[in-house]
């Protein structure tokens, strides 16, 4: 029986609405109790300056492994995870083989106890291989530990299949993770269509390719009752769907990830693959809109969108290089430049975000701070000053477009389960004697 | 060193760049620099003189890594003509497909001890990340849909050669302005220069952010044509069209090829360019094309002067600053 005091720290707990100066105490690997704590504890971590909030929960991650280990495995993504100061993690079934049977979720799960660094919950495949053409085994999935169903990057082509899956995962109460686009309308594109686009002869991906298919998506969930998450929407008209959903009662969420709210497509001007994401990085009007729609609660949480590539892959001509960022281990930073300093949320919405809302939204007894729960806790210096250079990243995804940005914001330490996994910008699984 | 003449000299001191990637870039004073300087090789050529010591002793590296035969010749002669030695890479295929990356192509080749770089390649901005990777000077032998900064101010120079002047002139770029980087290049070189453009083809083949460049849109050829000195007739690009834009080429042909009767509709003396290879009957007519107001060979000539031109003016840079070469 340990116990560990964190100290003076200021107290940021979403679920209960609570912001304020206090103490954390941990008891046998549980929050025991919260605000002004008397009690003597083994160990005591004054925690003066730092924000303490409920472990960070990243809605959608992409581990590559296995399959793709020269771009993550999930070592190495679940070390970035607790440098980003996320406790939990849900992963993409975008692996190879995809994790569409029971075994390949059990086997996520495996690879995450035996890295010994965060939380990792699997999201299953919606169809085989991720092929939108038959439904995989979601009964086996969520018996392997699926939290939720999505064929990842690969769209939904067929509204029947769409149909029928937010149907069939109703009975199991488990979202379905969509990925908006109409393939047709971006084939070949690398950057949202607008100005530059037309400037630097690049082919575009048009705002509309991401709106059709949410409005499509919305109509089946309303249809159907059926759970929808809609991942990483970067367009105003998404925003304004989603909003109209929610009010006539769809159980519909939505998030965004931190540089669809920082980046615009002025920036493919480098032809730098850094800034090749999808959904594309688009024109200011639309960041508007998205901050917009969190500030006004639209957009439920903020995901990293974590899309390691190594190197050799990334550093290509713009038609050959991969979609995507390696996410994760710069999210507060840049959440707290976009967000938190032009003064568009308050620590305790962006915490909700973070935290709160992506454990409701993936059914996990998690971000909050209420005692009996296991102490998954983040605690974040929010005035450290640091230049964010990916050669340090626990990632082996070294994309990043932030490269030599001098941000503010840091996570400090993180417990898993009661125990310190990262602390000082050490992974302790790293120094532990194999 | 041949024999400099004094204005030459002064041309090449005047020019401040390791590379050529595109006209967005360049001032007014650049492309009349290019310009003045393609002009003194034609003015010496046609004294007969076919040979220039400019580059004696450096090496050229042709990279085409999307088909091409008349800009890799004409780049190929234009370095013979300044007395460089030349490397020519045109991957079959794709080098990509044997697991080689497209930089460490280039670096592989620049390790032979290139000086320049002549870079063709189907993906916008490739010339762009060679030049952030190699030591070598590079010049954007087209890239992708986005620039043709040689094609554009050899368009120019015929012009100019013809007219006299760019500025006040009006330009009428006809045709595939979406997916043509020879239009691009044009728009940019034309309005910094004090012309006027007026771009004109399908709806579904102009952008409609397009006038953000400074260009006037049309959908109607023949309601511009009488206020046109010259007209450019681009290539339908084909092979880079993600669906059909238009529904067929006689469709195309008829609304906007440039037939006789509708060259007379020009303003007296309109010049015919087109930056070919031309399909004869669709862009235009064989009679316009071999016609008394066509300038298309005119462009080709001039083509190898610009690209002479180039190389010189990105050598004496080297020269100059001691960069380059690795």
């Amino acid at each position: 029986m340990s116990s560990l005091l964190i100290r003076g720290g200021r107290l940021i707990d979403p679920s209960r609405d609570l912001d304020r100066i206090g103490d954390l105490l941990i008891e046998n690997r549980k929050i025991a109790a919260t605000g002004d704590v008397s009690e003597q504890a083994d160990e005591t971590f004054d925690a003066t300056g730092l924000i303490v909030a409920p472990g960070l929960i990243d809605l959608h991650v992409s581990l590559r492994d296995p399959g793709d280990e020269e771009d993550e495995t999930t070592f190495s993504g679940t070390a970035a995870a607790l440098a980003g100061g996320f406790t939990s993690i849900a992963c993409m079934p975008d692996t190879s083989p995809a994790i569409d049977s029971r075994a390949a979720a059990e086997f996520a799960i495996l690879q995450a106890a035996r890295a010994g660094n965060c939380h990792v919950y699997p999201l299953g495949a919606v169809t085989k291989e991720l092929k939108g053409e038959e439904l995989a085994e979601i009964g086996q999935l969520v018996e392997g530990g699926a939290v939720g169903f999505t064929d990842a990057k690969n769209p939904i082509h067929s509204a029947e299949i769409m149909r029928r899956a937010l149907e069939y995962t109703r009975m199991f109460g488990r979202p379905i993770f969509s990925f908006p686009e109409v393939t047709e309308l971006i084939r070949t594109g690398v950057m949202h269509e607008g100005f530059y686009s037309t400037l630097l002869g690049l082919r575009g991906m048009p705002a509309e390719a991401e709106s059709i298919r949410v409005g499509r998506d919305l109509a089946l969930a309303k249809m159907t009752e059926g759970r929808l998450h809609l991942m990483a929407i970067s367009t105003t008209d998404s925003v304004h769907q989603i909003r109209r959903a929610k009010d006539a009662g769809v159980r519909a969420t939505c998030s965004v990830t931190p540089h669809h709210l920082t980046l615009d497509d002025s920036t493919l001007r480098s032809f730098d693959s850094a800034y090749k994401v999808s959904p594309p990085l688009r024109s200011p009007d639309h960041i508007e809109s998205l901050i917009h729609g969190l500030k006004d609660g639209t957009i439920d949480a903020i995901s990293s969108d974590h899309q390691p590539y190594s190197i050799e892959k990334k550093r290509n001509e713009l038609d050959e290089a991969p979609f995507g960022i390696s996410g994760l281990e710069t999210v507060i930073p840049i959440c707290i430049k976009s967000l938190i300093e032009p003064g568009h949320l308050s620590w305790l919405q962006l915490i909700d975000k973070l935290s709160t809302s992506p454990a409701r939204i993936l059914g996990l007894s998690k971000g909050t701070l209420q005692p009996g729960l296991a102490a998954d806790v983040t605690l974040i210096d929010p005035a450290a000053e640091w230049t964010i250079d990916p050669e340090k990243f626990y990632s082996r995804g070294r994309n990043t477009p932030f490269t030599g940005w001098t941000v503010r914001g840091q996570t400090h330490t993180v417990l898993v389960g009661g125990e310190i996994r990262y602390q000082n910008g050490r992974v302790r699984s790293l120094s532990a004697t194999p | 060193m041949g024999v400099l003449m004094t204005t030459e000299t002064s041309i090449a001191t005047k020019w401040n760049r390791k590379h050529i990637l595109g006209l967005e870039e360049l001032s007014a004073e650049e492309i009349t620099l290019i310009l003045d300087h393609a002009t003194k090789f034609k003015q010496r050529t046609e004294r007969g003189e076919l040979k220039f010591d400019d580059l004696r002793g450096k090496v050229i590296a042709n990279l085409f890594f999307e088909p091409s035969t008349r800009t890799r010749t004409s780049f190929g002669l234009a370095a013979k003509r300044l007395s460089a030695d030349t490397v020519d890479f045109s991957p079959t295929g794709s080098s990509v497909s044997k697991g080689e990356t497209f930089i460490d192509t280039a670096k592989n080749i620049e390790a032979m001890g290139v000086d320049q770089v002549v870079v063709r390649h189907s993906t916008p901005g490739a010339p762009h990340l060679l030049a952030k990777h190699l030591k070598a000077g590079v010049l954007n032998a087209g890239d992708g849909t986005h620039e043709h900064p040689t094609q554009a101010l050899l368009d120019i120079m015929t012009i100019r050669e013809r007219k006299g002047t760019i500025a006040g002139l009006t330009v009428t770029l006809v045709g595939d302005i979406r997916h043509s980087r020879v239009a691009r290049s044009n728009i940019w070189g034309l309005t910094k220069l004090g012309a006027r453009v007026i771009v004109c083809g399908p709806s579904t083949l102009i952008p409609r952010e397009i006038t953000r460049l400074g260009v006037e849109v049309s959908y109607d050829l023949d309601a511009v044509l009488p206020e046109t000195d010259c007209v450019n007739l681009l290539r339908v690009q084909f092979e880079r069209q993600r669906s059909a834009f238009f529904p067929s080429i006689r469709e195309y042909a008829h609304l906007f090829g440039l037939n006789n009767e509708r060259a007379r509709k020009g303003k007296e003396g309109m010049l015919i360019l087109a930056p070919g290879p031309i399909n004869r009957g669709v862009e235009l007519t064989t009679e316009v094309a071999d016609g008394p107001h066509s300038v298309i060979l005119d462009q080709v000539t001039n083509g190898l002067l610009v690209r002479m031109a180039c190389l010189s003016l990105l050598n004496s840079y080297q020269e100059r600053t001691g960069e380059g070469r690795a």
